[in-house]
């Protein structure tokens, strides 16, 4: 069972983000950089079936040089080997060619499980997995809270409203993560001196076949036309129980006709 | 004028239009004429196709079959996009669930357009808004390559009426068998619950760490009963088992922009906001005064939610 799993790094959700005034795109430079939180799970998974399975387990990430820290992590963790695609022509790519990017990659690579996080903090649009899947003419079995894997098929149970719809396809296929299918391991001290010595293949768009006008900020099927920081709310009203609290929010929703 | 495509989501069996779609609906009203497009198992489309017309679809497509629900995602991308090479619509608006978003990204790959998720608001030429980082940045953005796809955020738009005909018109459905990969043998529902979907409600109460248990989750319920609103939790009350996580807020659970936000018991750290933030209202009860939260609400109660919450329910409910 070979597994490919998809990691990107992102800047930290817990820590201030910014956008790049000079060209309207996430600033990634100056960020503090961390695997993006919900891939923890995808490796994790990965991990998980391996170790049930047998097989090898490959992280793949498009990113600039600094997504070298995110590929430690998950060779760490217990992943094998890496691949990092990294060009300077991909930077300010949009999803759609982020996608065309990882599909190539996926394309030198051998796998029966594409296994990702179902978002990623920055963009947070959940839709790596349809595009893949759409791309690669793949099954698509994302938003997962769990996975079996046998005999040739997997099943998921997709998260929804409430409950789950039992999802299943042939391998290979495509799978997304929630942060309710596992908990991740942290990653030992073994596991991180090993993964000083495991692999890394750095690819280019060259060594994908990927032509440089297929990606890059000038070439994006969207564009960020301006942006701002959100207007900050004016000053809220807050007051101390000392037993009209409650009266006193009624009557703020009552002043707002909301009671 | 321009056609617009809208593809209208559902509620599951007979359950109607849900309110995302009449907000699409409206959305895309600014950039020209809206259709519908139901795509759906036999039978669905009768019992939506009026409300449809009375939020501006002039025209009905109707494409049904069962494979459509029989498999995930793929064959409504593969019928939608077959739609939009007969009619070559200006645009096409889709509410953002998941299955909404995903049907976007496959579709913006077969007809090599550009997509954007979640925005707020689409303006006539073809601009839209959305909310990144937690709420913290505004951004405007374009489609730049082919025809633009938009995900409309639910609750960002008011759902407007705008009688118009509804003119049904069946679309054939052939599904591929490359769409038919994923298949969905069950839907399990495990909590069936009378109260609004979180994602719609216009109101929505929630309840952190500091409801302290499941069993106390119910005062948390009674004032949402009390409002008509909607029941959410932050991560700290779902990893603590006080309840489910279908109903956790924030970066790693839903986002929420209802016309009132209460806040109980949440300290209001940055992953929640990220679900909450763009709240029109947002009030806090919270017994410690520096709890971030209060920096986010219009109405903050210091106080001890064991007591200002039952209290609060009672009235509430007294006023009716
Ligand atoms: C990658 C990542 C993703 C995350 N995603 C999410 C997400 O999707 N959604 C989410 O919510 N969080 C998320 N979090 C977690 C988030 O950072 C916080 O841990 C969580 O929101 C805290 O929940 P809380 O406010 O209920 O608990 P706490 O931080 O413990 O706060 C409890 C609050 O209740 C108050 N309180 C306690 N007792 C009482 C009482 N009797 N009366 C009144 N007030 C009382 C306390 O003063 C405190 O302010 C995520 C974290 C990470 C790292
Ligand atoms: N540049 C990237 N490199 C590797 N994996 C990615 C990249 N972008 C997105 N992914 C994967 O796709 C998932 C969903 O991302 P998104 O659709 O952007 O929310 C993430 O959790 C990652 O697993």
């Amino acid at each position: 069972m070979n597994i490919v799993v998809l990691v990107k790094q992102v800047p930290d959700s817990g820590s201030e983000r910014k956008m790049d005034p000079a060209d309207n795109t996430v600033a990634r430079a100056a960020a503090d950089n961390v695997v993006n939180e919900i891939d923890e799970y995808a490796i994790e998974e990965a991990l998980v079936v391996k170790e049930a399975q047998g097989g090898e387990v490959t992280v793949l990430t498009v990113g600039p040089d600094s997504a070298t820290d995110a590929i430690r992590k998950a060779l760490s963790m217990g992943a094998d080997k890496a691949v990092h695609v990294s060009d300077e022509a991909i930077k300010g790519s949009d999803a759609v060619q982020i996608s065309a990017v990882l599909a190539a990659a996926l394309g030198q690579l051998e796998f029966d499980l594409v296994i990702c996080g179902a978002e990623a903090t920055d963009s947070q649009m959940s839709v790596m997995p349809a595009l893949l899947a759409e791309r690669l003419g793949l099954p698509q079995l994302s938003g997962a809270r769990k996975l079996t894997v046998d005999g040739g098929v997997a099943k998921i149970e997709r998260q929804t409203d409430g409950g789950y719809w039992a999802v299943e396809a042939p391998l290979p296929a495509i799978v997304s993560t929630w942060d309710t299918i596992n908990e991740p391991r942290y990653p030992s001290f073994k596991g991180i001196m090993a993964a000083k010595k495991k692999p890394v293949e750095t690819k280019t768009l060259a060594d994908l076949g990927v032509d440089a006008s297929a990606v890059g900020l000038a070439n994006a099927t969207t564009q960020v036309v301006d942006f701002a920081g959100r207007p900050p709310k004016g000053e809220g009203v807050k007051v101390t129980d000392e037993g009209d609290g409650a009266q006193k929010f009624v009557d703020f929703l009552a002043g707002q006709k909301i009671v | 004028m321009a056609e617009v495509l809208v593809l209208a989501e559902l509620n599951p069996a007979g359950g109607g239009v849900r309110k995302t779609t009449l907000e699409a609906l409206t959305a895309a009203r600014a950039l020209g004429e809206p259709s519908a497009v139901v795509i759906a198992a036999p039978g669905t489309a009768v019992g939506v196709k009026d409300a449809l017309a009375e939020y501006g679809a002039a025209t009905v497509y109707v494409a049904e079959a069962p494979e459509v629900d029989e498999f995930l995602v793929a064959p409504k991308a593969e019928v939608l996009a077959q739609l939009v090479g007969e009619k070559s619509p200006a645009a096409v608006v889709i509410p953002s669930s998941p299955e909404g978003k995903e049907v976007a990204a496959r579709l913006a790959i077969k007809i090599g357009s550009g997509f954007l998720t979640d925005v707020t608001e689409i303006t006539a030429d073809g601009t839209a808004t959305q909310v990144a980082f937690a709420g913290q940045v505004i951004v405007h953005s374009k489609v730049t390559a082919g025809m633009p796809i938009y995900t409309l955020r639910g609750n960002s738009v008011t759902p407007e009426p705008a009688p118009a005909a509804g003119a049904e018109q069946a679309v054939s459905v052939s599904v591929s068998d490359a769409a038919k990969g994923a298949k969905v043998t069950d839907r399990v529902v495990e909590q069936k619950s009378s109260r609004p979907e979180l994602t719609e409600a216009s109101i929505v109460v929630s309840g952190g760490r500091g409801v302290a248990s499941a069993d106390n989750f119910s005062i948390i319920e009674a004032l949402a009963d009390s409002l008509g609103a909607a029941v959410g939790a932050s991560r700290a009350a779902v990893d603590s088992g006080f309840y489910p996580h279908s109903f956790q807020v924030g970066q790693t659970g839903k986002t929420v922009s209802p016309n009132l936000y209460v806040a109980v018991g949440i300290s209001g750290a940055i992953q929640h906001r990220a679900g909450m933030q763009t709240s029109k209202t947002i009030v806090a009860i919270n017994k410690d005064p520096e709890a971030p939260i209060f920096e986010l609400a219009d109405f903050g109660v210091i106080g001890d939610l064991n007591t200002v919450v039952p209290q609060a329910t009672e009235q509430i409910n007294a006023r009716k």
